[in-house]
């Protein structure tokens, strides 16, 4: 993530030269460098998962499809339906068949991330022409949607 | 004019004393005034930060404006005292009653100054405090979201200038009256027997130390006199307020010449430990007031006015030892206490010097009871006993002065048009530098705390003539930065300001900026109509209302197709912003509305009032760019005629009845 963070704020800064950002910043003898603050913004998105940090069993984890299912109409429904019909993005019908459950976890927790490097995710916005909202899940919430995702899919 | 009097010809002499001074300020081109690294130190260099926020009072436009230093960059327009229609401050349904007073609901004010919040004297980034001069109030803005969160009107006051300076733990704000008024149940009075009938009252208004919220705690009476500024001690001076006051002459007509009779007005000093101790022993009486609190929840997304009908008031005459007067050259305006709190610098703005007042001699002259007499029964220090001294030939007409973190003091000279750096200490000048023109106030980063930035003074300035390409008659409000680290100060950049910038209060950015809040989260968001995802998006007729309980996302709302509403009714916007990412807004508007947008956080839902004029069909749409498919987030309402049958019907991309929504989804929405 200390690599990803300086990228993400170019990004949003709308400099494209992570060097600008990666080069050293003079201190002066304030005690507050606010200039080094710009590398230092909280990060809105989570971490970047690996592979490994998403576990993924049977059978599903029923309380969290629950919550899921509650999350999913507050914050995606409005974009994704469930079935395999594209409104603003893609419907989410064998979305857990087609990509892999870190790919979907960083999808939605780390998204600035996945446009900027994932061919796929790429492709999608190439389709959708709508940047996907980071919509401010925090990793666990993140875990209960792909539940939700997975039971939609026939998962038992 | 067929003769001068005495007044009139010294009056001109002291406007043409000033008017060479000027000229022998001035130098001969603006550039001669610029040294050759001025660009590189106000230099930010793009997606590069400020080093200060600096938060400025938008004057007659009654916003507050904060910019960036020392850049001078524009960061922000905070709506306070007047409706901004770019934000729906004030025409949204949920932000109307912040402007709501006992006098109804007031569109404009006038807002003169700053008070950062303070912890142990420093300031702690938490809030802005600013007062509106007009319909006197106090506002609260929370620089967690930079929004106006809480006002509240100040009763028995009337052009609330004295206002709204800080003690150093934030346990009060004050507020004194600038005009003297009738006070009580019958203020239908000649006001030729102002003498008689006039009084003046300054406030205290009690900060609560966790949410911040404010609460009238007492207001003492006063003489009729005029308030104009006030600085609370600090250090040793803790638990003291210094306010500056004109008209000691009480006049009631031409104050310009009959308030300028006397030698000296006065400031006083009011010790409001002992004012708590008083209100403890309940000399306190109860009046009959009436007042408004204002307060923004920003859970609910909505405001809500409560009329206040009682405050306590502290009268001097039953209150020994709370409150003295101190002598002061010419009508008063600053009253600035230094970083130790030791000095009390006045500023009479038609004095020829500057009288520094000593903390220790004060309370030496009050235990010595060194009096000069009595001022409608308040105790009159003797000036040659509370002064330190006076600052010798320091300009003209000096207004308010603040400190750096070396000793040195600045004053604004507003007749002489510039800022005048001494030593508090030996009182001797070290260096003058001329603003254009006419500054006002100055403020150096943390200058009114215990322990100032320095680095920079901004001088606030009241003319600005040639400073910029001209805009016909009326051209942009000034301010200049200037660096004070060295010995010379040195003028770095002019930077424009909206209203009149009264007065400004700098604080580094990291105070403020690692609080910042970047959303509303939508789980915390109990506005009651608010739609928390697509499946509670519904339209409901309520007698004679329509409400829309309408949800915005990149980039669609939801309904955006809506029938039914009949002419002769009222409708509703609720719209609720479902984003979670910083800096995505949507906006809303239709067609016709007499009334502004709705601009709305990620997270947070406001309402938009709509009253059609006409049957037809209206369009709606997203006033803030949010994406590539912006210009297609829009919608259509149709309104048909008082006796139609057209049921109510909505969706987007599939448009159905209620009773039809509930059918499918098998719930009640």
């Amino acid at each position: 993530m200390q690599i990803i963070r300086p990228l993400t704020i170019c990004l949003l800064s709308g400099t494209l030269l992570a060097v600008a950002c990666s080069e050293g910043v003079k201190k002066d003898e304030k005690p507050v460098d606010v200039q080094e603050m710009t590398k230092n913004q909280p990060e809105t998105h989570g971490a970047e998962l690996k592979e490994s940090d998403v576990v993924v069993s049977n059978p599903l984890n029923t309380e969290w499809v629950s919550a899921g299912k509650g999350i999913y109409e507050m914050k995606c429904q409005s974009c994704h339906r469930l079935t395999g019909e594209k409104l603003v993005g893609p419907g989410w019908k064998d979305v857990t068949k087609r990509r892999k459950p870190v790919w979907i976890m960083n999808m939605i927790t780390n998204v600035d991330m996945m446009l900027e490097k994932d061919p796929d995710a790429q492709k999608l916005l190439e389709q959708c022409m709508v940047r996907m909202p980071n919509q401010n899940l925090a990793k666990e919430d993140a875990r209960k949607v792909l539940e939700f995702m997975r039971n939609n899919d026939g998962e038992k | 004019m067929k003769f001068f009097s005495h007044k009139t010809l010294l009056a001109t002499l002291v406007l043409a004393g000033a008017s060479l001074q000027m000229l022998g300020c001035k130098p001969k081109g603006s550039q001669a005034a610029i040294s050759g690294d001025a660009a590189l130190k106000t230099y930010v260099a793009p997606g590069k930060y400020d080093e200060f926020y600096d938060f400025v009072s938008g004057g007659f436009s009654g916003q507050m404006s904060v910019y960036g230093l020392p850049s001078g960059r524009l960061l922000r327009v905070i709506p306070v005292f007047s409706v901004d229609p770019e934000k729906g401050y004030g025409y949204s349904e949920e932000s109307k009653a912040m402007l709501s007073t006992s006098n109804g609901f007031i569109p404009w004010d006038d807002l003169h100054h700053i008070a950062l919040s303070e912890t142990n004297g420093l300031h702690d980034g938490r809030w802005v405090f600013a007062n509106a001069n007009n319909t006197p109030r106090i506002a609260r803005v929370d620089l967690k979201t930079f929004r106006t969160v809480e006002i509240i009107e100040i009763p028995n006051s009337a052009g609330n200038h004295s206002s709204p300076f800080i003690t150093e733990n934030s346990e009060y704000v004050v507020a004194g009256t600038r005009f003297s008024i009738p006070l009580g149940d019958n203020t239908d009075v000649p006001i030729s027997s102002y003498k008689q009938n006039f009084k003046g009252t300054v406030s205290f208004i009690n900060i609560d130390k966790n949410s911040g919220e404010m609460n009238l705690a007492f207001q003492i009476l006063t003489p009729g006199v005029n308030f104009d500024l006030a600085r609370a001690g600090k250090g040793k001076s803790h638990g003291w307020v210094f306010f500056s006051c004109y008209n000691s002459e009480k006049a009631n007509t031409l104050l310009e010449v009959n308030a300028s009779q006397k030698d000296k007005d006065f400031i006083m000093a009011v010790n409001w430990k002992k004012a708590e101790e008083y209100l403890k022993a309940g000399k306190g009486v109860k009046k009959t007031v009436k007042y408004t609190h204002n307060q923004y929840d920003e859970k609910k997304h909505s405001a809500t006015s409560t009329t206040m009908n009682e405050v306590l008031v502290l009268d001097p005459k039953d209150c020994p030892d709370m409150v003295y007067f101190m002598p002061c050259p010419k009508s008063p305006h600053g009253c600035d206490t230094d970083p130790t709190g030791e000095y009390i610098v006045g500023s009479g703005k038609l004095a020829a010097t500057i009288p520094v007042f000593s903390f220790t001699k004060i309370q030496k002259a009050i235990a010595d009871k060194n009096f000069d007499g009595t001022y409608d029964d308040i105790p009159v220090l003797k000036y040659d006993a509370v002064l330190h001294g006076e600052v010798q030939k320091p300009g003209l007409g000096p207004l308010h002065t603040e400190f750096d973190d070396q000793g040195n003091a600045y004053t604004s000279f507003f007749v002489s048009s510039e800022i005048v750096k001494w030593n508090i200490k030996d009182l001797k000048v070290l260096d003058r530098v001329p603003t254009y023109y006419s500054i006002g106030h100055l403020s150096v980063p943390g200058g009114p705390t215990r322990k100032p930035w320095g680095k920079y003074v901004i001088a606030y300035n009241k003319i600005t003539k040639d400073r910029y390409l001209p805009t016909g008659p009326e051209l942009s409000q000034s301010a200049q930065l200037y660096d004070i680290s060295g010995d010379k100060m040195k003028l770095l950049l002019d930077f424009p300001t909206i209203g009149e910038p009264h007065y400004g209060e700098a604080i580094p950015a990291e105070l403020v900026m690692k609080n910042s809040q970047k959303i509303y989260k939508i789980e915390e968001n109990a506005h009651p109509a608010a739609a928390k995802g697509d499946n509670y998006t519904r339209v409901e007729r309520k007698g004679n209302e329509v409400h829309v309980y309408m949800t915005a996302i990149r980039s669609h709302f939801t309904p955006d197709n809506i029938e039914g509403v009949k002419l002769g009714e009222t409708v509703y916007f609720h719209v609720t912003n479902l984003e979670q990412d910083w800096d995505i807004p949507h906006g809303f508007a239709i067609k016709g509305a007499n009334n502004a947008e709705l601009l709305i956080m990620p997270g947070e839902t406001q309402t938009l009032k709509w009253v059609p004029e006409k049957a037809g069909v209206f369009p709606f749409y997203c006033t803030d760019f949010c994406s590539a498919l912006h210009q297609e987030m829009q919608g259509y309402i149709r309104v048909s005629a008082p006796g139609s049958n057209v049921p109510i019907i909505y969706g987007t991309g599939t448009i159905k009845a209620a009773a039809d929504y509930k059918a499918t989804d098998g719930k009640t929405k």
